[in-house]
């Protein structure tokens, strides 16, 4: 009896401490997979959409949250970042991305986040509520020419184990919505005709090959390229014969915490994020995930005229970097990197937006309002932040659109979320009420009412 | 006499041209928001209104659903200066110039046109406590050096507190012969604030031996002229008032320390750049009149970074100060549009005195407001024309007027560029088709 009163009492207090049930009453429903729906009530039960509609009875003594006049969107979601793994970028203490070793697939992002980071209640006040963490961000221009910044400058081809977090939570078992929802793979490149061959490194005989024409410097080059695409496939197919030893369970077989991590990859469950730039780059990984076998998605991809065609017949999704961002060459068009995005979409490419860093995952939506000032539709604009990346990362079931079934992954605002005046009033992550504060607002009013 | 005139005025330059600029939404940050006009004379603003009256034979730019804003204004760059801009040998470095270094050839120069900012104050960089001599320049995309610089505006200065000017003194790493760099003073804030009063002393004693040379001329006495020294010279320029003062700082204390300064050598800071700690001592700042150029949302890239706040602009401007937005980056001055929207977001500022943080405020703090900042009949006609409301992000802009010049047109650059891309691919080809033909014959093998 007593037992039963204990439980009935803890029951009676989770009940009262269950914050994720509610009504969002008479707002209008951007849902991002369907038509807007105006003067609708949305329901959500236990943290998830139970229901969408105008004429909702909810349950009796529901909280209702008057939403009239506001508009309802799903959560965005940033598909390149370091948060919760690096905090002030000059300071190497407080940096955990790009480990030393070439290829490492066990090293997982999810467990070296720190979920009290100043990031997360800065992005989140943004409408930011999901993002992908990267083990290394790669680097961007180079076409993948080295790791992390840091882990002693070692050159990286596979990172780790990106996870796909919510931007809340109390541990980062709390935060995980994918724990590993891709293996980083820092693709080669050959360095470009003048500049330091990949090889030699070498100044003084890089510029003397290119004077030469078609002579050692450049052979040289391309043969150590060749050379780490060999390491690469010679890394995935040492995986899948362990793999087959391990499902034989072949005698002296012994676990091996690398090759355990690839075994989801080469089955097809979790994707490789490619970090690859210009088309020769982009070209060779595709090649490479065809005779390899596995799912694929391009990283900051800048030559995409090229690689568009290539990109869409494989069905091969990519992850376009800032669109705020500078011309690659001299010559290239002032906009050449704000109409990437409009690019991939009349090219057919899928695509979603990461910001690569965590200084600026806030302004995510203005990277896609960007977009759309250089062409991208608006609706695709609003997609590659939301919908899209949640079906690259697999996750479309949970979180991405306003949908019944999924994640209460919500934000409530007063217009449209991708203007910068845009104000956020309320944000939900799996239907629990975020505070829409941080140090920042802290600051800002302490500093404001200083006597 | 009569067709000499004539004939001078056919030879006016393209920027005497009348250009009429009409139905645009016209934001003028002085006098609000305007459905009309711009009527552009001899490079100048003749008139701004709902009804204006256009001369026949002025071109006619048709804007309608168009917004057109001042030509914006950014206080802070480091583009255009050939060879870098940091003069990192010594911790007072004043007798440099970046308008010894000005590269008019700067792709940066023309992306910065083409988002819209037509004044830019390059300065030195952060490296060193006094550091050298900056100069306003207008982002005239295709002139020379000296064609770029805005006559008129005065030069400047800059110094710099905090983690950049102390790095020196405490070198990490080695040097291309193996031995540890050796360290340049100063390696704290305190050897900073030191440096920079040592270097305004020597200036005070440089000026009063040349007042006191004067004074005997003056009088007809025979006096010999002081040494001339090219390291203070800017500095009594700063004692005297002439000499726009930027200086770079983050922590409030470094701010107040600098504040302090100014005031026991009797000069004005016209922006401190970065401050992104001002909004801590914004009464402090405010009270001596010193204007403060910041990022909207830049933060915790370092350390003295980690307490800066979007809402830094806001609390500034809302105490009185001078507030502009800058870029400091070549990337972000091609939309300082958007920083701006920011502080509407951020702090809830109006409109107005948001775009007034990329237009007149900016033009204040650099001394040229006179000439350029708002849409006003006799300014300069330095415009921004966007397809769209342009305090957000999805604008773009299409048009760039400076001095009643067109210097940008998104049109003619796209289609340029194509025009450079092909001829590009044709030089390649043609490239490629000599190598064959030059191809030594193979030597038989056998």
């Amino acid at each position: 009896m007593k037992l039963l009163g204990l439980l009935a009492g803890c029951a009676l207090m989770a009940g009262a401490a269950s914050n994720d049930t509610f009504l969002i009453r008479d707002a209008d429903v951007y849902p991002v997979t369907g038509p807007v729906m105006q003067g609708v009530s949305v329901l959500v039960q236990d943290g998830k959409i139970a229901d969408i509609g105008a004429k909702l009875t909810p349950p009796k003594g529901i909280r209702i949250v008057e939403a009239k006049g506001l508009r309802v969107y799903p959560g965005m979601i940033d598909s390149a970042t370091e948060l919760g793994l690096q905090e002030i970028e000059s300071v190497r203490e407080t940096e955990d991305t790009g480990e030393i070793g070439q290829f490492m697939p066990q090293l997982r992002a999810l467990a070296a986040v720190n979920p009290a980071s100043e990031h997360f209640p800065v992005v989140r006040v943004n409408g930011i509520t999901s993002v992908m963490t990267f083990p290394s961000s790669g680097s961007a221009g180079a076409g993948g020419g080295g790791g992390g910044r840091f882990g002693g400058g070692e050159r990286q081809f596979i990172s780790g184990q990106a996870a796909l977090i919510h931007t809340d939570g109390w541990t980062w078992d709390d935060m995980a919505v994918k724990p590993f929802a891709a293996l980083h793979l820092i693709f080669p490149s050959m360095p470009r005709a003048g500049r330091g061959g990949g090889a030699s490194g070498n100044p003084d005989t890089a510029p003397a090959a290119v004077a030469g024409g078609a002579a050692g410097g450049v052979a040289q080059a391309k043969q150590a390229y060749q050379a780490q695409i060999d390491s690469i496939n010679q890394f995935f197919d040492d995986a899948r014969v362990y793999q087959k030893a391990k499902a034989a369970n072949l005698p002296g077989f012994r676990t091996d915490l690398k090759f355990e991590a690839m075994i989801p990859v080469l089955d097809g469950k979790v994707p490789v994020a490619i970090t690859a730039s210009r088309a020769s780059a982009i070209h060779d990984a595709v090649q490479f995930a065809g005779k390899q076998n596995v799912k694929i998605v391009i990283l900051e991809p800048r030559d995409l005229k090229q690689a568009a065609a290539e990109l869409k017949e494989k069905n091969i999704p990519v992850i376009l970097g800032r669109v705020l961002a500078l011309p690659e060459n001299e010559d290239d068009a002032y906009d050449s990197a704000h109409t990437l995005a409009a690019e991939a979409y009349k090219a057919g490419v899928k695509f979603a937006l990461g910001t690569f860093g965590n200084e600026f995952v806030r302004n995510l939506p203005y990277e896609a309002a960007a977009a759309v000032a250089f062409g991208l539709p608006y609706d695709e604009a609003l997609k590659a932040i939301t919908i899209n990346p949640a079906q690259i990362w697999g996750v479309a079931d949970q979180v991405g659109s306003v949908e019944k079934g999924k994640w209460a992954d919500l934000i409530v605002t007063n217009g449209d979320p991708l203007e910068v005046q845009t104000q956020i009033s309320h944000l939900y992550m799996k239907g629990k009420e975020v505070e829409l504060n941080n140090r920042q607002i802290e600051l800002y009013h302490k500093y404001l009412n200083r006597p | 006499m009569r067709i000499a005139i004539a004939a001078l005025l056919a030879l006016a330059p393209l920027g005497a041209q009348t250009i009429a600029i009409q139905n645009a939404t016209i934001l003028t940050v002085t006098h609000g928001t305007i459905k009309g006009s711009i009527l552009v004379r001899d490079g100048k603003i003749a008139e701004v209104g709902d009804k204006v009256l256009v001369p026949s034979g002025a071109t006619v730019i048709d804007a309608t659903g168009q917004y057109v804003i001042p030509g914006m204004v950014d206080a802070h760059t480091h583009i255009a200066a050939d060879g870098g801009v940091n003069e990192g040998s010594i911790s007072d470095s004043s007798m440099v110039d970046i308008r010894d270094v000005l590269n008019p050839e700067d792709i940066a120069l023309y992306r910065a046109l083409a988002g819209g900012e037509t004044t830019i104050h390059i300065l030195h960089g952060s490296a060193n406590a006094v550091g050298g001599q900056c100069v306003t320049i207008k982002t005239r995309w295709g002139k020379d050096a000296h064609g770029l610089i805005f006559q008129g505006a005065p030069p400047g200065i800059k110094f710099a507190l905090g983690e950049n000017p102390k790095r020196s003194g405490n070198p990490t790493g080695r040097t291309a012969t193996g031995a540890a760099p050796a360290a340049r003073y100063p390696a704290t804030r305190m050897g900073v604030e030191d440096t920079i009063r040592q270097a305004f002393t020597d200036a005070k004693a440089y000026q009063a031996e040349w007042n006191e040379y004067r004074a005997k001329v003056a009088r007809g006495e025979n006096a010999i002229p002081p040494r001339k020294d090219l390291r203070l010279e800017p500095l009594v320029e700063v004692l005297q008032g002439t000499r726009i003062v930027s200086c770079h700082g983050y922590r409030a204390d470094e701010l107040l320390m600098m504040l302090h300064v100014a005031k026991d050598f009797g000069f004005k800071i016209d922006l401190f750049v970065h401050g992104l700690e001002g909004y801590k001592i914004a009464d402090e700042i405010a009270a001596q009149g010193a204007g403060v150029s910041t990022f909207s949302d830049w933060w915790i890239y370092k350390v003295e970074a980690a307490d800066a706040i979007p809402y830094n602009a806001a609390i500034l401007a809302k105490k009185g100060i001078v507030v502009s937005l800058n870029s400091d980056d070549a990337e972000l001055m091609r939309h300082i549009n958007i920083e701006a929207a920011k502080i509407m977001k951020y702090g809830r500022l109006s409109e107005n005195d948001a775009l007034a943080m990329v237009t007149l405020n900016p033009a204040k703090q650099l001394r040229v407001d006179k000439w350029v900042g708002s849409i006003d009949a006799g300014k300069d006609a330095d415009l921004a024309i966007y397809d769209k409301y342009p305090l957000s992000a999805s604008a773009k802009v299409l048009k760039v007027l400076i001095d009643g010049t067109v210097y940008f047109d998104r049109d003619k650059a796209l289609a340029d560029n194509l025009k450079a891309q092909q001829d590009r691919q044709k030089l390649i080809e043609k490239e490629k088709q000599n190598q064959t033909r030059q191809q030594p014959a193979r030597r038989p093998t056998v």
